[in-house]
């Protein structure tokens, strides 16, 4: 199945994306996660002025079946949360990149994203080669 | 799933033809098995409004045949069947001497051949399938009864929900407006010889099917074809645990008793002799159980799962054993055991989720029951 993976995101391999906008991450996990979850049912986010680490778990995604974690790309501050999706969390499904985004950080260091993959080099992994 | 692993995992005969639906497949108690194939809530609605199907060919499927197997089997369980018309089956469980449930199962009277032998089917789960055998088989004579595992030579497809009938009718030549609930018949499925019951595991009405393999494949393409949803274990969870139905290996196993898991129903001390555990189930029965298990419903959106904690007053006393989303009533549901004090309709409790206790109040058994 072929999925979505804009180019002006970075990529982690356990699924979540971040979309730099100068020191401003937004953060939202990819269409293959999304797919492989199923329908979601539960979002668990961290409040804005939290603390959140690159490659650190800062909340939570529940399908029916599965919990999963969900990682930071980049280390900084949350400034905003997307606080609607939680209410109606299978929305999520319908625009991952777009409505569906988790959380904005301000990024200690925006340089901390050149190591993350590329879409190519997700899709990649994510699809095989 | 590896492809390794994959490799190692038995299939049913359905299995391409599960494929073919585009289904995710998983791992399941040895067997390679869909878990969804357009996903859990799609599923879960259309057996829970129309009708849908579930590949269940990987459960244990076993026929007994001879003069007592009445008088035998009647030592494993603690319910009477001697109740039972052929035509007739029982829901009950496989007990230990310590009343714990060796695994549960349905078995189905079909009454006498014409030598006089009682013949049943008794039909189990699949991951405890080689434990009953060697159970059930060390606590019988096999000198006096032919006991046959037909597991592998049969398909069985539950067709389940308020549609199943009229879609399943149009393939079977009895009329199925005459099987009662926990009814069954050998019938003629597709013109061939098949045996179904009105039984399932997703609290709607509906059939499973025991076929030979060509016919059970030709059956689920005709009801594929008919419009009946294909279902995969994922939405068989989620409709089972509405319907507050136990899940052996979590819910239930070799340390609970079916008193202690809600199961006093098929417990008839009353009506019938000496069984395996019989003592144990009278004591609980008299004293009364030190703990049961019992519906949750969360007071808020977080979902509690298997084997997190459950607190009352601050302090653990409990544990979940199936928790999930319930996709009909919109809430987070789930069977927990707590102490009995602590087990009565309104109860306040906490479960732990994730290092933080939110709170949860014990409801009524079943979380749905459909309409009658």
């Amino acid at each position: 199945m072929a999925f979505e993976y804009p180019d002006d995101l970075k990529y982690l391999d356990s699924h979540e994306y971040a979309r730099l906008d100068g020191e401003i991450a937004t953060i939202g996990i990819t269409a293959f996660a999304v797919d492989q979850l199923g329908d979601i049912v539960f979002l668990e986010l961290p409040e804005v002025g939290d603390a959140v680490e690159k490659g650190e778990k800062f909340g939570t995604v529940e399908s029916v079946k599965a919990v999963e974690d969900l990682n930071s790309p980049v280390t900084g501050t949350v400034v905003e949360c997307n606080t609607p999706l939680i209410d109606a969390p299978e929305q999520l499904a319908d625009d991952p990149y777009g409505e569906g985004w988790l959380i904005k950080v301000r990024v200690d260091d925006p340089g901390e994203l050149d190591d993350a993959l590329s879409a190519s080099e997700y899709q990649e992994q994510v699809e095989g080669g | 799933m590896t492809q390794s692993d994959a490799a190692l995992l038995a299939r049913t005969p359905l299995y391409d033809l599960c494929l073919e639906l585009n289904a995710r497949m998983t791992e399941f108690s040895g067997w390679e098995m869909p878990v969804q194939y357009r996903g859990i809530s799609r599923e879960h609605q259309a057996v829970r409004t129309a009708a849908g199907m579930f590949d269940i060919s990987h459960m244990g499927k076993f026929r007994l045949t001879g003069k007592n197997v009445l008088e035998q089997i009647q030592r494993l369980v603690p319910s009477d069947l001697s109740r039972l018309q052929s035509g007739q089956a029982q829901y009950t469980v496989l007990l230990n001497p310590q009343a714990g449930i060796v695994d549960d199962l349905i078995f189905y009277y079909q009454g006498e051949d014409g030598e006089g032998n009682q013949r049943w089917v008794v039909i189990v789960n699949a991951a405890t399938t080689q434990k009953d055998q060697v159970w059930m088989k060390s606590h019988l004579d096999l000198n006096q009864m032919e006991f046959q595992d037909c597991s592998r030579a049969n398909t069985l497809i539950a067709v389940q929900g308020p549609e199943a009938a009229r879609y399943l009718q149009s393939f079977v030549k009895e009329d199925l407006s005459t099987v009662k609930p926990f009814g069954h018949l050998e019938a003629t499925v597709l013109q061939q010889p098949g045996f179904l019951a009105r039984t399932g595991y997703t609290g709607e009405d509906g059939f499973e099917v025991m076929t030979a393999p060509e016919t059970g494949r030709e059956l689920w393409r005709s009801l594929l074809q008919a419009g009946v949803v294909p279902c995969g274990l994922g939405a068989r969870d989620t409709l089972r645990l509405e319907a507050a139905m136990a899940l052996y290996g979590q819910d239930i196993d070799d340390s609970t008793t079916p008193l202690e898991a809600g199961l006093g129903w098929l417990v008839h001390l009353d009506t019938k002799g000496d069984f395996i555990g019989r003592s144990i189930l009278e004591k609980q029965k008299q004293d009364g159980v030190q703990r049961r298990l019992v519906g949750l419903q969360m007071q808020g959106r977080n979902i509690a799962r298997h084997g997190y904690p459950v607190y009352a007053d601050g302090k653990p006393v409990g544990e979940v054993t199936s928790g999930t989303q319930s996709p009909t009533l919109g809430i987070a549901i789930a069977l927990a055991y707590v102490p009995t004090p602590l087990s009565k309709p309104d109860q306040a409790l906490e479960v732990e989720i994730r290092g933080k206790l939110y709170p949860a109040v014990v409801v009524k058994r079943p979380f749905y029951r459909r309409a009658k």
